[in-house]
């Protein structure tokens, strides 16, 4: 089908794709989907895909079944959803096999007491039209709320991730359906590069991997720059922990990103881009080889794009596992071969990059702004965010809330608003402590703060970064001083080593920290934090190093009261750092069932069947399985 | 574990240009055939590239993707990403290292599983996270890890085999 398709030279060729798109966006057919993102297939995706087929290959049933990227609501994964023509879509969550068999088979009903929500019609971000699922009269289920009414969404405007969940990510088509590689059109054609970057700049667009550079005066210092050829890097080396934004985009939307990427190589005058991937996400690899695959067979990769004279290609180098190298010294570096350090800069990478010469790097996310801006104007992008932050940013809303989930919410937006609106609160009750932004580099904000609007310059300000994206809930079970110690230990062990201060001063910094969190610290150990913390962000080259302390900094100044308890008292609050707390059994309540008995990692528990157990505390090793598993609260904690 | 030869990896080293650039991609197939980088077979690659052998132990050390060692038969990989932490991933981890026996040496004695930690596998959703070969598994909790580790623990064999292995050996003493 895609194979043998013509290569789209003029605007008629492209309408014919996006006709061709439109109907298998929307068929004329029942159409069933489901999320298969990584996220999705952990959570059971392909069984639910597999049960679908079968299903419908059993009754020979005249029914479309299509896979789709993330739609973000990661917390009701595995989704499926029911398109039926002149309906409105219908989302199903946690859906099981025998359950999504039953869904199948009641087409055209609807399981209304299983469905989740509805999706009236398809709004696109990328052009502003409007596309009505339904036939008057006909554009609700009882009692189900449509997408838009629902919290989660309802805040949410997704430019980055308009085709997220909407599309089949491995359908070209359907990509040119809503208005694909029509930003590519209109830049080759109607546009100089010159136009382009200056419109870049114009939309106050910053780069969406962390620091926030503003990606149109990088766009000018790639293109003013001397030396052939020039090189595009798109940087998906997303190596936060607790951040898939970018996994989101490759997974759900790879073409917004090649089309972003040719668009730049137009504007900068490159004729190769680079996506340098991180190996832990084999499935992004697999979709983007293939989206560039479908490109070049369509030609919008390659030789002469829309019969313009301009030439790109577009390869995928796979990383190797080092959290340095998402600074971009450290990236080019790898791709070249090398160990992945870091490099002095000046000269930039706009200057002297890849193999020397110069090389634009943006991330993921970046480059999936870049055709919005095309297509609907700097004016308008830049109407969106705060005076210094436009356009909309990607979190994922993880950890200890509601609704873990992908969002894009508008530059400005309260912590407020993302975790009690968007997010719907803490489960179980719990009281919500803090929130940790920007990876091993952020801080984390407390409760109290969470008036502050998240744009670039706000989160610095309060001692955090804007980061990546990854925004992680902590609720009262969590200790501190231990997420000071996580991001250390994870610290120490990613730093390249190539300076002395990042590399021993992690080492330090983790050690006094260990040391408080087992109850050995003394009060002079906050100020030698703080010293320790001063001396590694100066002295070090990278970003890695700079932003180090950030964690433990950002902890001790909103949570310093718990640092001395566990100091002073030697007790740890949230029942978490190992040294300071002991399990025991009540006698009373604790009716002798064994269950803590066969877990236990150290074979500490002891006691007749039927008899009240008790916990040898010298063979406890504290990791808390009993409490897990004892269905009748009889194991304590103190 | 498929046993390494070094005429092995000539057709693998093949597929790829006489470049620098080519080092890590060569570095990754090998992983990939054999689960670690045996010695001859970087030998091979020094050869082809003209690099120092040490570079290349300088590239195979520095990425976490590599292993010098030969791994188990299974790679447990448990999530330590921030949403998976705050959710007991240190946990599960840790419970994973002593039911497969893999300790903190990583591997097994019967080289079975090598489990290891990993930074972030990007299911934050779903945390805790842990992955076993291509399997990834959701919502964990650290008393849920026995059961999945026992599913990819190899079957018994049937007592008739094990009496006829018995047999044989005793045969074999005769001899």
């Amino acid at each position: 089908m895609i194979s043998t398709a013509p290569r789209l030279l003029n605007l008629d060729d492209l309408h014919q794709a996006m006709r061709q798109g439109r109907d298998l966006l929307y068929p004329s057919q029942p159409k069933i989907m489901v999320g298969a993102a990584t996220c999705g297939l952990a959570a059971g995706a392909e069984e639910v895909l597999a049960a679908v087929r079968e299903e419908v290959e059993k009754g020979k049933l005249p029914f479309i079944v299509a896979e789709t990227g993330c739609i973000g609501w990661c917390s009701q994964e595995p989704l499926l959803d029911i398109c039926i023509p002149g309906r409105p879509r219908v989302s199903y969550g946690r859906v099981k096999p025998g359950r999504a068999r039953e869904i199948v088979r009641a087409i055209p009903e609807v399981k209304r007491d299983w469905a989740l929500a509805m999706m009236p019609g398809d709004e696109n971000e990328l052009n502003g039209s409007h596309v009505n699922y339904c036939v008057p009269h006909n554009g609700h289920v009882d009692g189900l709320k449509a997408y838009k009414e629902l919290p989660l969404f309802k805040h949410q405007l997704r430019i980055v991730l308009r085709n997220c969940g909407i599309i089949n990510p491995d359908s070209l088509e359907e990509y040119i359906a809503r208005g694909g590689y029509h930003s590519l059109w209109n830049a080759l054609r109607k546009h100089t590069p010159e136009e382009l970057v200056a419109e870049v700049k114009r939309s106050g667009l910053r780069g969406r991997g962390g620091a926030g550079f503003p990606t149109g005066v990088k766009w000018q210092a790639v293109r003013d720059a001397q030396g052939e050829p020039k090189y595009i890097i798109c940087n998906a080396d997303e190596g936060d922990p607790g951040a898939y934004m970018d996994r989101g985009v490759l997974e759900g939307d790879p073409h917004s990103v090649l089309e972003g990427m040719i668009i730049g190589g137009y504007a900068m005058g490159a004729h190769e881009g680079i996506i340098y991937v991180r190996e832990e996400y084999p499935l992004a690899v697999t979709r983007m080889k293939r989206a560039i695959r479908q490109a070049e067979d369509m030609g919008l990769l390659g030789q002469n794009i829309f019969d313009t004279g301009f030439n790109f290609q577009i390869r995928v180098v796979k990383g190797a596992g080092a959290f340095v190298c998402g600074e971009e010294t450290a990236l080019i570096r790898s791709i070249e071969g090398k160990v992945g350090e870091p490099q002095q800069r000046p000269p930039y990478p706009a200057q002297h990059g890849l193999w020397g010469k110069p090389t634009c790097i943006n991330n993921v996310e970046t480059w999936a702004n870049i055709p919005v801006i095309v297509q609907r104007g700097s004016d308008w992008f830049s109407q969106i965010g705060t005076e210094k932050s436009k356009g909309t940013k990607v979190f994922s809303l993880v950890g200890n809330i509601e609704n873990t989930a992908l969002i894009e919410v508008p530059m400005g937006t309260t912590l407020a608003e993302i975790v009690y609106e968007i997010g719907g609160g803490i489960p179980n009750n719990r009281a919500c402590k803090a929130v940790q932004t920007g990876g091993p580099s952020g801080g984390c904000i407390p409760a109290d703060r969470f008036d502050l609007r998240v744009d670039y310059d706000s989160l610095s300000q309060a001692g955090s970064i804007m980061g990546s994206g990854g925004m992680i809930v902590m609720d009262d079970h969590t200790c501190m001083v231990d997420i000071a110690k996580y991001f250390l230990e994870f610290l120490e062990d990613e730093s390249c080593g190539k300076c002395f201060t990042c590399r021993v001063g992690t080492q330090r910094l983790k050690e006094v920290v260990t040391r408080i969190s087992q109850g050995q610290g003394k009060e002079e150990d906050l100020e030698l934090l703080q010293d320790l913390g001063w001396l590694v962000r100066e002295g070090s080259l990278c970003g890695l190093g700079q932003t180090a302390p950030n964690p433990v900094l950002s902890t001790l100044r909103y949570f310093r009261s718990e640092y001395l308890m566990h100091i002073r008292d030697r007790r740890c609050p949230a029942h978490r750092c190992r040294e300071l707390i002991t399990f025991e059994i009540d006698p009373v309540l604790c009716n002798g069932c064994g269950a803590c008995v066969q877990i236990c990692s150290g074979k500490a528990i002891l006691g007749e069947k039927n008899k009240p157990h008790i916990i040898t505390q010298a063979q406890c090793t504290k990791c808390g399985a009993c409490l897990d598993m004892c269905k009748f609260d009889a194991v304590l904690v103190h | 574990m498929p046993e390494m030869e070094a005429q092995d990896v000539k057709p693998l080293l093949e597929q790829f240009a006489d470049e620098r650039a080519s080092l890590i991609p060569i570095l990754q197939e090998i992983q990939a055939t054999f689960s670690y980088l045996p010695e001859p077979a970087l030998r091979r690659v020094a050869r082809k590239l003209q690099i120092p052998i040490t570079e290349i132990y300088q590239v195979a050390t520095f990425y976490r993707c590599f292993s010098l060692k030969p791994r188990g038969r299974h790679l447990v990989q448990v999530c330590l990403g921030t949403a998976c932490h705050v959710r007991g991933g240190d946990l599960v981890l840790e419970r994973a290292q002593t039911e497969t026996g893999a300790g903190l040496t990583g591997t097994s004695s019967d080289m079975e599983f090598t489990v290891e930690p990993v930074r972030c596998l990007g299911c934050c959703g779903l945390a805790p996270v842990m992955r076993v070969d291509r399997d990834t598994f959701a919502h964990l909790e650290q008393t849920k890890v026995r059961g999945i580790v026992n599913r990819y623990r190899p079957r018994k064999k049937p007592a008739t085999v094990d009496k006829i292995a018995a047999s044989a050996q005793e045969h074999a003493a005769h001899d």
